[in-house]
């Protein structure tokens, strides 16, 4: 890796300050240079270090969020959880409020890449992460997303890339605990450099490309994540969460999918079904959903529900394939969490 | 009320600059305590910690493949917990408990150790440092594991040799006949 700067400072305004840009904006160039003057934010690094040792990323200086004091806590507040962004893959999975209550994200986050790097990564950076797709990940191109004028999944090896809302650029968003997250409408805290903090839905934060096609979400520079939100759930609410991959250890899914069901009496009273590595950022599968409310779950309704979670999808020359994965794994999901 | 699950391994560890001012590009003074020995060493802060166990303190029992926490070849115990070491800067981790591969055997092999022998659970050897080191923590955490929490806890390694089957039978062996801990 290259040289650079290293500050640990210990407060979060502090540290806010001392970011000049975010990860996505230093990416973008005009020639595919990325920024060499940039200051980043660092929490557990996964992701940052892997695009600096690819060359992706070329900061002056890291700011390490992890001596900040209690960024790394779960409480519970009002019934929900607030949890820090510093907790790690590793702990959220292990937490038993989560894992009675929130079981989608306890599984998202336990099933996420390997034990060894669950342990090191971040809730926070694992929302941050930037997409796999090989494009981005390589320097030899200079893509829409960095700055340059192509796409090169549409008319390349797009096997791994969206079937949903890919207009201008097909990335799928690689966090599948962002899958889980907006099926429990959980929400971020975000604080910037004055201290000011704003809330956002995590499903307002993410971005597609017809917004803004050079980043995946609405951070700017300057601020951080400082806690993710999660609602009390009902007393009838079963979630959970379901992948895909290529390999049976540890990968980005080729698809993922996160359902909570309300359930009472046998009627669905409240459905959420998100779709993850399907569109560039979390897709909520609202016909599925609308298919599903107020409706006595039973095998032939989930099995039209889980048909029309793909209402809309155009997949490209090569993912053709992931149709037929997201139907059985709705399907699947759904099952389950109606016999829950 | 404040709730935690297991906690993070970075729990006991402080970068060297919490003042908030920069430091670098140059060399650091830091400390790590390795396989039980304190060591004071300067790093720069983008020296990983694979890279300083291997190059300044000639700890090449702990290999580096891929560089990416893609293979788990690098695995060490920070505070006890597995990691890849290829993924961690060992500025951040100043202070902390680091176990290699070097400081696993006592006297004589570790009981995993001579399970991996016994068992022919190596063949060319490069991820076999990294793969002890997870089932020494794993038997740790885990004195009697079933077959699914070894391939769970082993889930991030590659063998290209594919020492998968003889390497699960070796910690299922270990586990077996090492006794039973308090």
């Amino acid at each position: 890796m290259h040289a650079f700067e290293w500050m640990s400072p210990q407060g979060i305004e502090s540290a806010a300050r001392a970011a000049t840009t975010t990860v996505a904006a230093a990416m973008v160039s005009e020639r595919g240079e990325p920024d060499d003057e940039a200051a980043l934010l660092k929490a557990g690094g996964i992701d940052l270090l892997d695009l600096m040792k690819e060359g992706l990323l070329r900061p002056r200086r890291l700011i390490n969020l992890r001596d900040i004091a209690g960024l790394e806590r779960i409480e519970e507040v009002d019934g929900g959880l607030r949890i820090g962004p510093n907790v790690t893959l590793s702990q959220l999975a292990a937490h038993e409020q989560v894992r009675m209550r929130f079981r989608a994200l306890a599984e998202a986050a336990g099933t996420s890449a390997s034990p060894q790097i669950r342990h090191l990564a971040t809730l926070g950076g694992n929302l941050l992460q930037r997409p796999r797709c090989w494009y981005l990940r390589s320097r030899a191109h200079h893509c829409t997303r960095k700055g340059g004028d192509t796409c090169f999944a549409f008319d390349g090896e797009n096997q791994y890339h969206a079937i949903f809302d890919h207009k201008g650029c097909a990335i799928v968003h690689p966090s599948t605990c962002a899958t889980a997250l907006v099926a429990f409408d959980a929400r971020l805290e975000i604080t910037g450099p004055a201290g000011t903090r704003r809330g956002v839905s995590v499903e307002d934060f993410f971005l597609l490309p017809e917004a803004d096609v050079h980043r995946e979400n609405t951070l700017a520079a300057g601020e951080i994540v400082t806690a993710i939100w999660l609602p009390a759930p009902p007393e009838t609410a079963r979630s959970l969460h379901v992948k895909h991959c290529q390999t049976e250890s540890f990968d980005w899914p080729l698809a993922d999918a996160a359902v909570m069901l309300e359930v009472a009496d046998g009627i669905c009273r409240k459905a959420a079904i998100v779709l993850g590595a399907a569109a560039p950022a979390p897709h909520r599968a609202r016909a599925a959903e609308a298919a599903l409310t107020g409706q006595r779950l039973g095998e032939a309704l989930i099995r039209t529900a889980a048909r029309a979670a793909l209402q809309g999808a155009a997949p490209l020359s090569k993912n053709g394939y992931k149709l037929v994965i997201f139907e059985t794994l709705v399907r699947r999901a759904l099952l389950a969490a109606a016999a829950s | 009320m404040v709730m935690r699950g297991n906690t993070s391994p970075h729990a006991r560890s402080r970068t060297p600059c919490v003042t908030g001012e920069a430091v670098g590009p140059g060399a650091v003074p830091i400390t790590l305590e390795v396989n039980g020995i304190l060591r004071a060493l300067p790093v720069c802060p983008g020296a990983t910690l694979a890279e300083v166990l291997r190059d300044q303190l000639q700890l090449t029992g702990t290999k580096i493949a891929c560089d990416r926490g893609a293979c788990s070849a690098c695995t060490v115990r920070l505070n006890g917990t597995p990691v890849c070491s290829c993924m961690v800067l060992a500025i951040e981790v100043n202070g902390a408990k680091i176990d290699t591969i070097e400081g696993v055997a006592g006297e004589t092999l570790h009981p995993v150790q001579a399970a991996f022998l016994e068992h022919d659970a190596i063949q060319c050897g490069f991820c076999t440092p990294g793969l002890i080191m997870s089932c020494v923590a794993l038997l740790e955490s885990t004195p009697h594991p079933s077959e699914e929490e070894v391939k769970a806890a082993l889930g991030g390694h590659l063998c290209r040799c594919g020492t998968y089957p003889h390497v699960i039978a070796a910690v299922l062996h270990a586990a077996q006949t090492s006794k039973r801990r308090p």
